[in-house]
């Protein structure tokens, strides 16, 4: 069983190797006819950025990524800034530089890989979902029975932040980075799935298709480790299905599937605030446009963040969405499982969570009632802020640095819910839902717990649910994504989570059910 | 201001310093020489299997302490000098007291078996035995055989962890079977078959005869007492049991017997001190409860008590309905009233099992007036505070039965196994008890 998983770890990182050199592999050059597409396509009136582009890119071939969008990045900025002193604004090209070179780099690839698509992906993607499955399912018997199985976790130089820890946030830092910032680098990794794409929704794949589509293989792999490690405990069955399920079909297909039937994308459980582009004016108009379809996401998506949302909480508590059903909430509870003991427990870091993620709440409500005014009053911005600045300033800072580059690539080293903790502003709205009005609670058992510490060490949101556990007080805490495990790790039966009537639901008590009834009485009531 | 000591940082002392510092301002210093900060003692086994750090066990932060004007002293006391309430600690330095509480809790028993104290022979208690197990057997090489003396809670914890890092365990046990002191024979052979499915070496109606020691002083071997077989192994687990830790008062007056002898207030036979926890023995049983408990929740109610008293509102330690839980490899075990190992004159049992063996339930009641006298529980979690309300109501077996699904604490969409119970009762006993659906009012209790 050793050697298959030995073999299978091989395997994997041979797999995740071929897929990190394909940045380096390949060959690039612009014809004359991707160029004059793009023109047309994109309406360009510089001519000194086509000129530019004839002289310097047109013809010439390039070994690699990177010199190959440099060279068009400056041909780009050049021009825009000589465009842009001579007030030449109709010649200026908007579009953010690396999505720009993305698009012409995307056309331009050539040789092996873009040849050999699903070769590669094999080679890829292939060879890592064997390697791990090979890895992960001997764990049925090399684990032993059915049962909490933590052994050697601290241990592991991989999930107690040694140097496989580091190893691996290094990786997806980068990941992230290049997704986010460069997505020109990685455009061999969107061949990969461009089959994929085309039979989906009819278009080559972008680097959000290559991103959705990763996502859904690196869940449906570690949902299987999921399955296998608490395959004694059905809620955790239930819920990694069901997070599986949601990001698979509603994160993935459909929206795939509306933009075959060139509807708007659109996922139908990603509820505003996380959501946080919904009321963007280029999303309203899109979807005011796209007829009977696009008026009902614009209903839908309002009534899911005020009526379905907080209703919801109300009756299962924010876990519903943020371990049931949510994207974010998905990855972490498959991916990041591993790493779940690894958040912060202490009290401060609680204090710098609730400031977070309420700043990051009050920032996108702030940016959203600015771009609704500047929306509907026809205005470029609020007392002299461009609302333009702010949604730029929130999509780099929040979007793509919170929720990505700190949200995933930090798992190993934070543990895996830094966004949905810190960062989240719909967590953050759930969050007052649950604390005040709501029937969810975890239910701690009389006076059973022992303060061991396990449940506060595998809670992945950073509660000491020991606190609460060993004064034999329920925790009603906001932060709470009802993950499950505190009650899973208990080794005394000490957790429940449960709805119930909200009277009673937060119970602080002094002393513990057991001792002199007169005792409790007297102490409790006072 | 008054100062109150605490010799012992355990759940018992802790608690009492707690409680103290809610009711008052006096000034509170606990004594230990163990750990610097308060950690969980039962957590222990957590880190070795590598589940937790040390850290994870300490349930207060380290600024705590400070914020709540309870000072700590790292010291070992070497004598307690009534007469002018004074410690003398082993490096020479004093303190004096007010009031002083005892929490030194337990050690581990040994019976003078030749080689008990062998290098790497140990019990499973405090920190430095886990520091020690580190050494003695930190994986399959340096120790490549372990042999566990004592089938009790620690001893059966001690298999699993070292199980964990797949170290060979032979676990002697001197009854007939696992623990069936306590537990009935059912759950007793229930655990039997859970040791033996996780390929530990279990030796029932084994008594350790010695230890034999290598030529460095080392254990090498055990021989069996019954069989004369020896054993050859790198670490040996003694885990028969513990008893009060009373060392410090060798030269003292405070009164002992196996712990520190204390009446209903905690008090012992010096005005101004006080015992609570696992040293401290009742001069009166309480219920049915033994003299010594050993148990953590114990500990802390005695805590909860002393404090009360200390500061001013003097009350009798009144424990409530007897309560425990375990867990046993996989199988987790909760009682909630008594289940003897065997039954009473005027007791009648109801057991339950499922067919997987992980998973029991053991009811005893007055065959006579039908009331539930308790239950344990296999596999299946249940809700305190059910049976609390259950038997401080005097409720019938088949009050309980009816609202069985009231106390299930299973995690939500478990399985669930109450119509099998009832109607195995029902079949057995000809009633006709009919499940109640599970009531959230009952449960809560709202009116």
């Amino acid at each position: 069983m050793k050697h298959i998983q030995n073999i299978g770890l091989g395997l994997f990182l041979v797999g995740l190797s071929i897929f990190t050199s394909l940045i380096f592999i390949g060959k690039y050059e612009v014809t004359p006819e991707v160029l004059e597409n793009i023109i047309n396509n994109k309406g360009i009136k510089s001519e000194l950025f086509i000129n530019s582009m004839k002289s310097n890119v047109v013809g010439k071939e390039f070994s690699n990524p990177f010199t190959f969008s440099s060279s068009m990045i400056s041909a780009l900025e050049t021009a825009n800034e000589s465009h842009k002193q001579n007030s030449e604004w109709d010649k200026v090209i908007w579009d953010k530089p690396h999505s720009f070179a993305y698009e012409i780099v995307k056309q331009s690839g050539n040789g092996i890989i873009k040849e050999n698509k699903w070769l590669f992906w094999w080679l890829t993607f292939g060879l890592g979902i064997l390697g791990a499955l090979m890895y992960i399912i001997p764990a049925v018997i090399v684990k032993g029975p059915p049962g909490i199985k933590n052994n050697g976790i601290w241990f592991n130089a991989a999930t107690n932040r040694g140097w496989v820890g580091w190893l691996v946030f290094i990786f997806l830092v980068g990941f992230y980075l290049l997704l986010y910032f460069r997505p020109s680098y990685i455009v061999n990794w969107t061949y990969i799935v461009d089959p994929i794409s085309e039979n989906l929704s009819g278009n080559l794949a972008s680097q959000w298709f290559l991103y959705g589509f990763l996502y859904c293989v690196v869940m449906t792999v570690m949902a299987v480790r999921m399955y296998i490690k608490y395959r004694h405990n059905k809620y955790q069955i239930l819920r990694t299905t069901s997070v599986l399920f949601f990001q698979i079909v509603f994160a993935f297909l459909i929206p795939e599937i509306l933009v075959r039937f060139e509807k708007p994308w659109y996922d139908f459980k990603n509820a505003f605030p996380l959501d946080y582009d919904f009321f963007f004016s280029w999303n309203l108009d899109q979807l005011i446009a796209s007829g009977g379809l696009g008026l009902f996401i614009l209903i839908w998506g309002i009534v899911l963040t005020v009526v379905i949302v907080p209703v919801m909480v109300y009756f299962f508590g924010k876990r519903w969405y943020c371990s049931w059903v949510c994207g974010c909430g998905g990855l972490a509870e498959t991916l990041g499982d591993p790493y779940r003991q690894l958040s912060d427990k202490s009290l401060k870091a609680w204090k710098l969570e609730r400031w977070l993620v309420h700043g990051v709440l009050v920032f996108v409500l702030m940016m959203t009632g600015f771009t609704l005014y500047a929306y509907f009053s026809g205005a470029e911005g609020v007392l002299g802020i461009k609302t333009q600045t702010i949604q730029d300033i929130y999509g780099f800072l929040i979007g793509s640095i919170f929720a990505g580059v700190i949200g995933t690539g930090f798992y190993p080293i934070f543990g895996n819910r830094v966004w949905c903790r810190f960062g989240c502003p719909l967590a953050a709205y759930l969050g007052v839902v649950q604390r005040f009005k709501s029937r969810f609670r975890i239910t701690t058992n009389g006076g059973q717990c022992i303060s061991c510490g396990n449940c506060s060490t595998y809670c992945e949101q950073g509660i000491d649910v020991r606190a609460y556990a060993q004064k034999g007080e329920n925790i009603v805490r906001s932060s709470c994504v009802g993950c499950g495990i505190c009650s899973a790790v208990c080794p005394r039966g000490v957790l429940k989570l449960e709805n119930g009537p909200e009277k009673g639901r937060i119970n602080p008590t002094e002393i513990l059910l057991g001792n002199d009834v007169d005792l409790m009485d007297l102490v409790n009531q006072k | 201001m008054e100062h109150i000591v605490i010799i012992g940082n355990g759940i018992s002392g802790v608690t009492a310093a707690r409680h103290i510092r809610k009711l008052s301002a006096k000034k509170i210093t606990i004594v230990s020489a163990e750990s610097d900060y308060f950690f969980s003692r039962t957590a222990l086994m957590y880190v070795y299997m590598g589940h937790m750090k040390f850290e994870h066990t300490q349930p207060y932060e380290n600024w705590f302490w400070k914020k709540n004007r309870i000072d700590l002293k790292k010291g070992y006391v070497e004598n307690i000098d009534t007469e002018n309430s004074t410690l003398h600690f082993t490096e020479g330095d004093l303190l004096t007291y007010d009031k002083l509480i005892i929490a030194t809790g337990s050690k581990p028993n040994k019976f003078g078996w030749p080689g008990q104290d062998l290098e790497g022979v140990q019990g499973l208690y405090s920190k430095q035995d886990l520091e020690n197990l580190e050494v003695y057997a930190p994986n399959n090489k340096v120790c490549k055989r372990a042999v566990i003396v004592g089938g009790g809670l620690i001893g059966i914890e001690l298999a699993e962890m070292l199980h964990s890092r797949n170290i060979p365990v032979t676990f002697l046990v001197r009854e007939s079977s696992f623990w069936n002191g306590v537990l009935p024979n059912k759950e007793s052979e229930l655990i039997n078959r859970e040791i033996l499915s996780n390929g530990i070496d279990l030796r029932l109606s084994s008594n350790l005869k010695e230890i034999k020691s290598d030529e460095n002083g080392k254990a090498k071997s055990v021989i069996i007492e019954e069989t004369g077989e020896e054993i050859f192994c790198d670490f040996v687990g003694l885990t028969a049991g513990v008893s009060p830790n009373i060392d410090i008062v060798k030269n003292s007056n405070i009164e002992t017997g196996k712990g520190f002898k204390v009446n209903r207030y905690l008090e012992t036979n010096i005005s101004n001190i006080y015992a609570i926890g696992d040293c401290a023995e009742q001069q009166e049983a309480i219920g049915n409860r033994r003299p010594i408990e050993a148990v953590w929740y114990t500990g802390r109610m005695m805590g909860e008590t002393v404090a009360q008293t200390i500061c001013g509102n003097r009350v009798e330690y009144k424990p409530g309905h007897w309560f425990n839980s375990a867990k046993f490899f996989d199988i987790e075990y909760q009682t909630y009233g008594w289940v003897w190992a065997q039954p009473k004159d005027n007791e009648a049992r109801f057991y339950w099992e499922h067919e997987s063996s992980k998973k029991c339930i053991h009811i005893n009641y007055d065959k006579n007036t039908r009331e539930f006298i308790g239950i344990n529980t296999f596999g299946i979690r249940m809700r305190h505070e059910f049976f609390d309300k259950i038997l401080s109501e005097k409720q019938t077996v088949e009050h309980v039965l009816e609202h069985l699904t009231n106390a299930n604490f299973d995690p939500e969409f478990y399985k669930l196994y109450e119509k099998e119970i009832v109607a195995k009762f029902n079949a057995e006993n000809n009633t006709n008890i009919q499940l109640k659906k599970k009531s959230w009012k009952r449960i809560f209790q709202v009116n």
